[in-house]
């Protein structure tokens, strides 16, 4: 989210309090920011199951296939070598590298597809501009409602989570 | 899990990000002699390099000698740091959080050195890029069907694996770092580091999601990497190497040495900057078992390469086993193998020993040794007297073989004071969950 109403609590409970009520009111586009995964948020944020594993799957594939496929073009196609008589299209042999490749090819979609899917390096966000933000990292607890939520009124929002006694409110927005 | 009693999530973050920011003297000090220790191994390597491995004390038919012993026992070391990682996320052992971190570390300092070493025995390193499969001018591909290129990739796969399922552990950590840390300037260094990390939902969904999957992509390279390098020796027909059960014996082998090295970090580091509470005796303990266990393993395999070269019939491989190791120029070493990767571990049946830093660290230290030289006994034993007595050769390291070994030891501390120094060595915000947790179960229970 990059302008909206975001309130400060002193625990992940408070979030998780949070998170409901606004939920209940209506609410869609919520977000937290924690210093750990608190479990039980990603329900509440509407958070459906990921579709990263798919792609990681698509790569470990992927990776199979050009792992086998090069050895193949270059042992086989380009360049044949009969070493002992062994056949020169040696299954056996091209698995090894095929595995490695496999493995390769998920975990790099694994951790460059999260980047991608989470929009970073993002190294300037508006919620950093906020004062002592800082320490959502460490040992606070952050809600927020996003201004694109449909229901979004700045002020019935700031009511609303005033009403669940948090440390403060902010509102942030995107020319701040 | 022990956690300190009155310390706050905040008191408890910069505790553990404190060793960052100020370095102690000592710290300046054993920099120093690693340092100095790094020179002399980039030393003996520009001399090698320069001269030719004819300076190493390798001949034929030891044309195999330091450079793949200490391949291959670095790249054993490394495998702890994964079998931590990942196989103990993906069973739930909570208890890793303490120490995944400077294990992890560890795999890719010992893996950095573990890579060096085949480029060097090539005698020719700058042609090292001739093991990647690309399209040449020269018409000439990699040929699959030999064990190096499947060593080249097993070793280059780890290597990213680990390095980046090290960095996505890293980055929540890096992100409290750039929160703490005092000055622009390194807030601004860990804040690029840290990539722009917020702790949102969203971002920790798929974080979660991504972080497993690696470790259950990590976890099978625990098995595999090792696999392929025994590969390297079975695959051959030399009497002390060809043999099935070297994959399952090479892989537990390397988590043992690596157990035994995660516990020569662990047991300093946990006095040095207080870490009792993290690195707790039910770490320690757990570590002396699977010690125990792994050397149980490795005296199966023993046990088993050793009756099977009997049972074979086959003479050479019966002289290989039963009179060249045990009788042979070698025995001293053979022995002294057998004592640290044997005997020594039987001490971790009592408890008291278990939970003991001074005997953890000590019985480490030898273990390490003993892995060292089972590769000295897997490699050069079984080259030095192969079918034909006529071309015996007694084989002998010379100085700059040992100036490559302990230099390689001592940029392997480099890069772990470097870590220390740089990076939060422990996974805070891992940490900070499971105290969370623990503390809204016991409120749970307190409840009625």
């Amino acid at each position: 989210m990059k302008a909206g109403v975001l309130a400060e609590f002193p625990s992940a409970e408070g979030v998780l309090e949070a998170l409901a009520v606004l939920r209940r009111n209506g609410y869609r586009r919520l977000e937290s920011y924690t210093p750990y995964p608190v479990e039980g948020a990603d329900d509440r944020l509407g958070l459906g199951r990921s579709r990263l594993p798919r792609f990681i799957f698509a790569g470990g594939v992927l990776g199979a296939i050009l792992g086998y496929g090069i050895q193949w073009y270059a042992n086989v196609w380009d360049y044949p070598q009969s070493i002992g008589g062994r056949p020169v299209h040696a299954v056996a042999a091209f698995i090894p590298a095929t595995f490695e490749a496999t493995v390769l090819g998920a975990a790099l979609v694994a951790f460059f597809g999260l980047f991608v899917a989470l929009r970073l390096p993002e190294l300037w966000h508006p919620v950093f501009e906020i004062d002592g933000f800082e320490r959502a990292s460490v040992d606070r607890f952050w809600v927020g409602v996003d201004a694109r939520d449909r229901r979004f009124d700045d002020r019935k929002v700031t009511g609303l989570l005033e009403g669940l006694h948090p440390l403060r409110v902010v509102p942030i927005a995107e020319d701040a | 899990m022990a956690t300190a009693v009155g310390s706050g999530p905040a008191q408890f973050t910069d505790r553990l990000l404190a060793p960052a920011w100020t370095p102690s003297r000592v710290w300046w000090v054993l920099f120093g002699v690693s340092g100095a220790g790094t020179l002399v191994l980039a030393g003996a390597v520009a001399y090698t390099v320069a001269t030719g491995i004819g300076v190493w004390g390798n001949n034929i038919p030891v044309a195999w000698a330091y450079a793949i012993i200490n391949f291959v026992w670095w790249i054993g070391i490394g495998h702890a740091g994964t079998f931590i990682s990942a196989f103990l996320l993906l069973f739930h052992q909570r208890w890793r959080s303490s120490i995944n971190r400077v294990a992890e570390a560890m795999t890719l300092f010992a893996l950095v050195n573990a890579g060096l070493f085949p480029l060097l025995h090539l005698g020719r390193p700058w042609f090292f890029y001739w093991l990647i499969p690309y399209p040449t001018r020269m018409g000439v591909w990699p040929q699959f069907k030999s064990a190096l290129p499947w060593d080249a990739a097993a070793v280059a796969t780890y290597f990213t694996v680990s390095l980046l399922f090290w960095y996505l552990g890293l980055v929540p950590d890096l992100a409290a770092a750039r929160d703490r840390a005092p000055g622009r300037t390194r807030r601004r260094i860990y804040g690029v580091f840290a990539l722009g990390w917020r702790g949102a939902g969203r971002q920790w969904h798929q974080y979660r999601v991504a972080y497993l999957v690696l470790a259950g992509l990590a976890a099978p390279l625990v098995i595999s990497v090792h696999s392929i390098v025994s590969l390297d020796f079975a695959i051959s027909q030399l009497p002390g190497w060809h043999s099935t059960i070297f994959p399952p014996y090479f892989v537990a082998g390397a988590i043992y040495s690596g157990f035994a090295m995660v516990l020569l970090l662990l047991i300093p580091l946990r006095r040095a900057f207080r870490l009792e509470d993290l690195i707790t005796e039910r770490h320690l303990d757990n570590m002396a078992k699977l010690l125990l266990a792994m050397a149980w393993m490795l005296i199966y395999s023993y046990v088993v390469e050793t009756f099977m070269a009997w049972y074979s019939g086959n003479a050479y491989e019966r002289y290989t086993y039963l009179v060249e190791r045990p009788l042979g120029p070698y025995a001293w070493i053979f022995w002294g193998m057998l004592t640290a990767n044997v005997v020594v571990p039987q001490l971790f049946w009592w408890r008291r020993l278990r939970v003991s830093p001074p005997v953890l660290f000590a019985a480490s230290l030898l273990i390490l040794a003993g892995m060292w030289t089972e590769r000295f006994i897997i490699i050069v034993t079984s080259l030095n007297r192969d079918f034909l007595p006529s071309s015996w050769h007694f084989y002998a390291p010379t100085w700059v073989d040992w100036s490559i070994l302990f230099g390689s030891v001592a940029f392997f501390f480099l890069l772990f004071f470097l870590f220390l120094r740089f990076v939060p060595m422990v996974a805070i915000s891992e940490l900070k969950q499971q105290r969370h947790e623990a503390s809204a179960a016991a409120a749970a229970v307190a409840a009625p």
